[in-house]
């Protein structure tokens, strides 16, 4: 007779009685796989928006030139603009067109508020390199000797609360997603122990014959990690339910800060890697525990 | 002490259960490789705790017992199994797993121990027409009676070809023609290698195996107080 080796083969499956999805297991941890994609969404999606808002206002200084006086605001503008184009470091400038900046104040003086002589600041964006960045204080000292009337905004100063934010609900969302994690784990070591106290006369019988505890732990440790894909599939089915919901009804409110929280494809990848990372840990947890328990065994 | 073809040795073994009294005391005994026994004695003598330290259930409380040539009291733990392996087991309450057909109950050593699937169904099935269930193949456990659970219990103990064979009143629940059956698998068993002892209360039994020796069990003691017994296993320490 050939020896197949230190595992029971396809047969051996039915060792352990069928009849899986019967126990709470496989529901807890859909529950916990549920909670975690959305935990790990909001993670992701933060952070994503953190990186966005950084490299697209972050390194961003925006120039007012406050004059009243048409003409003089109109060549102070210009000679700002040449200051920056100048400027080592500055990635790029771009004047903000009057329509635009019309568009921007509708809201708050109305469809026919600009029709008057109301005056409003030429407006300049630059983006910055990190390193210019670093030296705004010398871009407004050279831009103060061509325009007066100039002020400069750090678009960083007004992000960096929201940043903090940002980075706070990054932490949280990472540490829900431990949490998740420790209570999966803890889940799969009661289903583990259950599983081991109902089929306890089997083990044994199994024991005397010459089991090692590997080829026990091995039939547990499949019956649960189909328990735990099961759970994980219907876990993650329904939080990407909830993902693409949440994502319409931010596409439609049209913010440029909300939508920045859109996931990006690696996002999705991860999310999607989740119930393999599920399986592998309740494998991982299913064996570490039956092989303590078997340990107790002579 | 000569231990050669010695199968196992039993060095002042006792066995004693929680805090309380030694169900075992004093054991000293050797078992010849290829040797047929008997082990006899009144309910509670401890003759199912001796069997269990035989195969590897329990390990004594105190004393020394070899095992096909080594100290298995001391043994580590993972080298246990594959001296399991070695020992075939017939319950007394049979232990047959109760969701598994009589084929795949009386497959479990030869699964347990690698076997391929494709190796598995001829020796399976010529045990099973042996024992006298090759049209109870697929039946369960909870199906069969009790004399047929005790022969597929067997069947699970022998199919291996085990180099020890313990059987715990393995006659118990068959009739008299299929005890005699059983009785002579085992002493076919016997004859091609396998040591077999057999814990029973059946005094017709002992009788059918002209070559056994006997154990006699009283007070978890080896006891042989009339002298009457036939062929008694030497001391170890003879």
């Amino acid at each position: 007779m050939k020896l197949g080796g230190d595992h029971f083969g396809a047969a051996g499956r039915r060792l352990l009685p069928e009849g899986r999805i019967a126990g709470p297991m496989p529901w807890v941890i859909a529950i916990m796989m549920f909670l975690t994609v959305l935990a790990a969404a909001l993670g992701l999606g933060l952070s994503s928006a953190a990186a966005r808002l950084d490299a697209n206002v972050g390194q961003r200084i925006t120039v007012q030139l406050i004059e009243a006086n048409p003409d003089a605001r109109e060549r102070q503008a210009r000679a700002a603009e040449a200051v920056l184009r100048g400027f080592p470091g500055i990635v790029e400038v771009r004047r903000i067109a009057d329509a635009d900046l019309a568009e921007m104040l509708e809201p708050w003086l109305g469809a026919g508020g600009l029709e008057g002589d109301l005056p409003l600041p030429a407006m300049i964006d630059a983006d910055l390199t990190p390193e210019a960045h670093r030296r705004i204080p010398a871009i407004r000292t050279a831009l103060s000797r061509v325009a007066p009337s100039a002020r400069v905004d750090d678009n960083a100063q007004w992000l960096a609360p929201l940043a903090r934010l940002v980075a706070a609900l990054k932490w949280l969302s990472a540490a829900l997603v431990l949490l998740m994690v420790g209570a999966t784990a803890a889940t799969v070591v009661l289903a583990a122990r259950a599983a081991l106290d109902t089929h306890r006369s089997t083990i044994e019988v199994l024991h005397l014959m010459g089991a090692t505890d590997l080829q026990v732990a091995r039939l547990f440790q499949r019956r649960i990690a189909l328990d735990a894909l099961f759970g994980s599939l219907v876990g993650l089915v329904a939080a990407f339910g909830v993902l693409v919901l949440i994502g319409e009804r931010v596409r439609a409110l049209g913010s440029e800060l909300l939508g920045a929280a859109e996931l990006p494809i690696s996002a999705w990848v991860i999310l999607l890697l989740l119930p393999v990372a599920g399986v592998g840990l309740a494998m991982l947890v299913a064996r570490w525990t039956i092989l303590r328990a078997l340990g107790r065994l002579l | 002490m000569n231990t050669a073809g010695t199968i196992v040795q039993f060095e002042n073994v006792g066995l004693r259960y929680g805090t309380g009294a030694e169900t075992l005391s004093d054991l000293s005994f050797s078992l010849r490789s290829g040797g047929f026994y008997f082990l006899t004695g009144p309910s509670g003598a401890g003759k199912t705790s001796l069997l269990k330290l035989l195969y590897l259930a329990q390990r004594p409380s105190r004393g020394l017992i070899r095992l096909f040539g080594e100290d298995i009291v001391t043994m580590p733990r993972k080298r246990l199994p594959g001296f399991r392996r070695r020992i075939g087991v017939v319950f007394q309450d049979f232990r047959l797993v109760p969701h598994l057909s009589a084929f795949d109950n009386i497959a479990l050593p030869l699964r347990v121990a690698g076997v391929e699937e494709r190796d598995l169904t001829t020796p399976v099935s010529e045990m099973l027409a042996w024992v006298g269930l090759a049209d109870r193949s697929s039946a369960r456990p909870a199906t069969l009676s009790g004399g047929e659970q005790q022969r597929v219990a067997i069947a699970r103990a022998v199919i291996a070809r085990p180099e020890l064979l313990v059987a715990d009143e393995p006659t118990g629940n068959v009739d008299p023609e299929m005890a005699l059956r059983l009785l002579h698998l085992f002493d076919a068993l016997n004859k091609l290698g396998t040591t077999v002892v057999v814990a029973t209360h059946d005094l017709h039994l002992l009788a059918r195996i002209q070559r056994a020796e006997m154990l006699r069990l009283d007070r978890g003691q080896l006891a042989d107080p009339t002298g009457a017994l036939r062929n008694p296993p030497r001391r170890a320490d003879a």
